[in-house]
C-alpha cells in the first residue's frame, strides 16, 4: 500500500524525535523559510568552521520548526546527513535529495550517499508533499549560503 | 431551527454530476468534501459552455455578424440571470475573473476618494482575498487598517465603536471559508452606513449556499466566484448599487470600457460595462447561467437545508471522535457547511494523505485565512466543505477515515 511506503517507520520515528532541533549559538546566519499552502514553517541557523584543508565545514545546524510529520522529519534527517560535512560535499548531498524528490517515485536512491533519507523516497509520488520534505533543506541551502558570502562563523 | 432530513433527492442530483462517479487512489469512489474550494459541475453547465463554442462562437459586444450577436445575447443574458439570483439590477452585476478580482476592481478604484487618517475596516475572518487588497490600499492612501476581531468560536465581534466618522468603507465576509460562521452582515451594514462609509460583502462562500438578496442586506458591493456556485472557472461577478459603481474610476481598461478615444485621451462607458474590458467569457457566462438555473431548480432554501443536514451530521460524527476539536461554532446556527477542525497529534497534511489515500478530499493547511488561524490559535486546520450533492453516508466515511488515520499514526 502507497501509504505505508510513504509514511515508514523510519520517517515517523524522525517525526517524533527529530534529531539536533532547538535553536542554538553561536551561529553564522539564521533563515526563516515557510511554505505558503500550509503555513509550516522553519527558523533554521547554520554555524561553520575551516576544516584541515580550508574549506569550511557545517559545524552545527540548529532549528525551531512547525509542521507535518514529513517536513519535521526530512529536517531531522537532513541535519544527521550534513553536520560535520564539508560544505561542498553537503551540497551535494542535497543536490541528491533534490533529485529524488523530483523523481516521481521512478528513482533508484543511493543509500551511501542518502542513508536514512531514501525513506522518503515515496513522498516524491506526491507533487503536493515535495515542498514539505524539502522546506529544511531548502532553509539550510539558503542559509549555508548566506553564511558563505558573510565569510562563515565570526 | 434544524431540518431534519433534506429536501433533496441526492441520489439523483448526483447523477448530473459526471465527476462524481470516478474512482480516485486504489480504485476508491471520490469522497469530494472540498466544494468550499470549488465546486463540481453538472451535466448541464458544460453543455452550456460547450454549445457555445459549437454554435455561437463569435465575439460577444464587437461586430454585427450573426454569431457575434448571439454571443452578445447569451452573455448578457447571463448577466440579468446572475442579477436577478442575488436581487440586483442587470446594470449593477460586473463580470471579473473571479470574487478576488472583484474586490481588488474596488479596491483599486477606491484609492482616489481615500485618504491619510481614512480608515478600512475588515475582520480577523477574512480570507486573504478580502484581506490583502485592503492592506495594499491602506499603503498606497496612507490610511488606516482596523479590523473586528474573532471571537474564540470563530465568530466575528461586532464591535460598532470600531465604525467611526473616519471609515470609508467596511469589507467583511457574509460567511467564513473556515469557521463556516454567517456574519450580521445587514446589522454591520447599518452601523456603517450611519457612519457614512461603504460596505462590501465577500460573498464568495454565501451566495452558492444560500438565498441572497443584495437589496434586503443593503451592502454597497458583493463579490462572488461563479466556480463556487456549480459554474466555470474564470468568471465572477461585482454585485454594486448602480450609484456607487457610477461613482467609481476604471479599474482595468482597454477595448470595450471606453466611450470614445483619442490620442490625448478617453472617456468610459457607464456601469457595468466601464469595468469590463478584453472579448468577454461569453462561453463561461453561458455556463454560470446554467448552473444559476440548476440552483433555481432546487431551490437555493433546500439547497440551505440540505447542507444544514450535513452539517449537523458532520458536527455530530466529529465531536464524537476523540481527539477532534472542532475549530468554529459546534451548532448549525448562523453557520454554514464549512467545517474545521483539528486532530490531536496529527498534522492536517498527513492526516489528508491518510484520507486522500480512501478517496476522501479535503481542504488542509490555513485555507487562505491564516489571521484567522493565528486567532483560534492554530498553526493550520482540516476543513471539510458539504454541498448540495454530498450525502449523509460520506460524512460518516470523514469520521472513519479520521479514525483510521489515528489508528494508522497510532495517536
Amino acid at each position: 500500500m502507497q501509504l505505508e511506503s510513504m509514511y515508514q517507520e523510519i520517517i515517523l520515528d524522525h517525526y517524533r524525535n527529530p534529531h539536533h532541533k532547538g535553536l542554538r549559538d553561536p551561529f553564522a546566519a539564521e533563515v526563516h523559510h515557510v511554505n505558503p499552502t500550509c503555513g509550516d514553517e522553519v527558523t533554521l541557523r547554520v554555524a561553520l568552521k575551516e576544516g584541515a584543508d580550508g574549506e569550511q565545514v557545517v559545524e552545527d545546524i540548529s532549528y525551531d520548526s512547525l509542521g507535518c510529520s514529513i517536513s519535521q522529519a526530512s529536517t531531522s534527517v537532513m541535519t544527521d546527513l550534513v553536520i560535520g560535512k564539508p560544505v561542498g560535499e553537503a551540497m551535494k548531498v542535497g543536490d541528491a535529495f533534490l533529485e529524488l524528490m523530483q523523481s516521481k517515485g521512478e528513482a533508484e536512491p543511493d543509500e551511501d550517499v542518502l542513508e536514512d533519507a531514501v525513506a522518503f523516497a515515496g513522498v516524491s509520488k506526491y507533487p503536493a508533499r515535495i515542498k514539505c520534505a524539502l522546506l529544511g533543506w531548502m532553509a539550510w541551502k539558503d542559509a549555508t549560503t548566506q553564511a558563505l558570502a558573510e565569510g562563515g562563523t565570526e | 431551527m434544524s431540518a431534519v432530513t433534506s429536501p433533496l433527492d441526492v441520489e439523483t442530483i448526483r447523477k448530473d454530476f459526471p465527476l462524481l462517479s470516478r474512482t480516485v487512489r486504489n480504485d476508491k469512489p471520490l469522497v469530494y468534501l472540498d466544494s468550499g474550494a470549488t465546486s463540481q459541475k453538472p451535466t448541464a453547465v458544460l453543455d452550456a459552455e460547450r454549445e457555445f463554442y459549437e454554435r455561437h462562437n463569435g465575439a460577444a459586444h464587437r461586430g454585427s455578424h450573426l454569431l457575434s450577436e448571439e454571443g452578445t445575447e447569451i452573455y448578457e443574458g447571463a448577466r440579468a440571470k446572475v442579477a436577478a439570483f442575488i436581487g440586483a439590477d442587470e446594470n449593477e452585476l460586473v463580470w471579473t475573473k473571479a470574487a478576488t478580482e472583484s474586490v481588488n476592481l474596488v479596491a483599486y478604484a477606491l484609492t482616489g476618494s481615500v485618504k491619510a487618517g481614512d480608515e478600512i475596516l475588515i475582520s480577523e475572518l477574512e480570507h486573504h482575498a478580502n484581506l490583502v487588497p485592503w492592506q495594499q490600499l491602506a499603503q498606497r492612501t496612507g490610511a488606516t487598517l482596523k479590523w473586528f476581531k474573532a471571537t474564540p468560536e470563530g465568530r466575528l465581534d461586532f464591535d460598532p465603536s470600531l465604525i467611526t466618522e473616519r471609515t470609508k468603507i467596511v469589507a467583511v465576509t457574509g460567511q467564513s471559508n473556515v469557521t463556516g460562521v454567517i456574519t450580521p452582515l445587514a446589522e454591520i451594514t447599518r452601523a456603517a452606513h450611519e457612519a457614512g462609509a461603504l460596505v462590501l460583502a465577500d460573498g464568495a462562500q454565501l451566495v452558492p449556499h444560500h438565498k441572497v438578496d443584495v437589496k434586503a442586506l443593503d451592502v454597497d458591493f458583493m463579490v462572488f466566484s461563479g466556480h463556487k456556485m456549480l459554474g466555470p472557472l474564470g468568471l465572477g461577478a461585482l454585485y454594486g448599487k448602480y450609484d456607487k459603481l457610477d461613482a467609481l474610476p476604471p479599474f482595468l481598461s482597454g477595448g470595450d470600457m471606453i466611450e470614445i478615444v483619442r490620442m490625448e485621451g478617453s472617456t468610459f462607458q457607464a456601469p457595468p460595462m466601464r469595468f469590463e474590458t478584453g472579448v468577454p467569457p461569453a462561453p463561461q457566462a453561458a455556463g454560470l447561467a446554467a448552473a444559476i438555473d440548476y440552483l433555481d431548480g432546487l431551490g437555493m432554501d433546500n439547497v440551505a437545508a440540505h447542507e444544514e443536514v450535513l452539517t449537523a451530521r458532520a458536527l455530530e460524527v466529529l465531536t464524537g471522535i476523540k481527539g477532534v476539536r472542532i475549530l468554529g461554532p459546534g451548532t448549525t446556527e448562523n453557520r454554514g457547511a464549512a467545517v474545521a477542525f483539528e486532530v490531536d497529534g496529527i498534522h492536517p497534511h498527513d492526516l489528508s494523505q491518510v484520507l486522500d489515500d480512501q478517496g476522501i478530499a479535503i481542504r488542509v493547511g490555513h485555507h487562505c485565512a491564516w489571521p484567522l488561524h493565528r486567532a483560534l490559535g492554530v498553526q493550520a486546520s482540516n476543513r471539510a466543505t458539504f454541498y448540495l450533492y454530498n450525502t449523509l453516508e460520506e460524512v460518516d466515511v470523514l469520521g472513519e477515515g479520521i479514525r483510521y488515520a489515528q489508528k494508522f499514526f497510532k495517536v
